[in-house]
């Protein structure tokens, strides 16, 4: 078991899902360099979160364009699993590995907080090992999280079972005041229709040690590994 | 003048679909609307990439300004463009790297 955490210009939370993976999981995990032209030989990719290529002309558009890209569509193609985590899910998102977009967030303002979201489906493998309906607590800090869908691609989600997590209250109710960006259906995270490839804004990362304020992050990383191993 | 390649400008507007909200836009329309201005409607924020290229003709210059959109310059899941490529000035040499 081998994890790459892809690391752009701009990343800034390469470190810290490294930290989660290496120390928290006990992973080897390699920092790979955004001009890498292969994958070969990991079990899991991470795109980190952050601001890579400073945003410029739309969140993830320049990184989807990176060299590794090509190699991260191989390794999807392979089936490996693949995990953006908000600027790597809005990555992904440019990149076309998953479907959708992202707008800057209804409120116009940069959310940095706590949020809970529902697990919606358990046929990802970050999210195999979590019960369906379970309530997880985790952080956000984004600008750009308001994903958006047209009619189409949404029922698309719905009928594939795509929608991986979205926003609630504490008690899994999907309420106005639960979702923090205006997300289309309080979605917080969506799969391809393999499944093997996911993006999501909270940060895993930053809640997978209880010093952190929070654990649930663990799940994640939990699954994954689990689903790797099997 | 065929077969000599000419500098071209295209002009690459860049919107947001009908549609699509515009949280930038309404919080423009909101600031306009605080400074006094009455009648305001909507306000869509949008973007201007100017291209600057070298190109055999004003064809070949579309096509390629036309799959850089396509490829880069918008995300067409949210956004439309248009384009307005002006009218190319000769090539000089000191334009040249040769």
């Amino acid at each position: 078991m081998r994890a790459a955490v892809i690391v752009f210009p701009g990343s800034n939370c390469d470190t810290d899902t490294h930290h989660a993976l290496a120390e928290v999981m006990g992973v080897p995990t390699d920092l790979v360099w955004h001009a890498t032209p292969s994958l070969d030989g990991y079990d899991l990719v991470v795109l980190p979160g952050g601001f890579s290529y400073g945003d410029y002309l739309r969140t993830g558009a320049m990184a989807a364009q990176a060299r590794v890209m090509r190699a991260v569509r191989e390794a999807a193609d392979r089936g490996v699993p693949v995990l953006g985590i908000c600027n790597g899910f809005q990555i992904l998102l440019e990149a076309g590995l998953l479907p959708g977009a992202m707008l800057p967030n209804a409120c116009v303002e940069f959310r940095c907080e706590w949020v809970h979201v529902r697990v919606e489906t358990g046929r990802t493998p970050f999210t195999a090992s979590a019960d369906v309906g379970q309530v997880l607590r985790m952080p956000i800090a984004h600008g750009e999280g308001n994903y958006v869908a047209d009619r189409a691609t949404l029922d698309e989600l719905h009928d594939n079972d795509q929608v991986v997590w979205r926003y609630t209250d504490a008690d899994g109710r999907r309420t106005a005041g639960a979702n923090p960006n205006g997300s289309v259906g309080d979605i917080a995270g969506v799969c391809n229709a393999r499944g093997n490839v996911v993006g999501l804004m909270p940060h895993p990362e930053r809640c997978s040690e209880t010093a952190l304020g929070g654990a649930d992050g663990r799940m994640v990383w939990e699954s994954v590994l689990a689903r790797v191993a099997a | 003048m065929s077969g000599l390649p000419q500098i071209y400008t295209a002009h690459v507007f860049v919107r947001l679909k009908p549609g699509v909200n515009d949280p930038p836009g309404a919080t423009v329309a909101a600031g306009l609307r605080d400074l006094g201005f009455d009648g305001i409607r909507d306000v869509r924020v949008g973007k201007i990439v100017d291209v600057e290229l070298v190109a055999p003709d004003a064809a070949t210059a579309r096509e390629r300004v036309n799959a850089m959109c396509e490829q880069l310059l918008t995300n067409p899941v949210i956004e439309d463009f248009e384009m307005e490529l002006i009218e190319p000035q000769p090539l000089k040499l000191s334009d040249t790297a040769w």
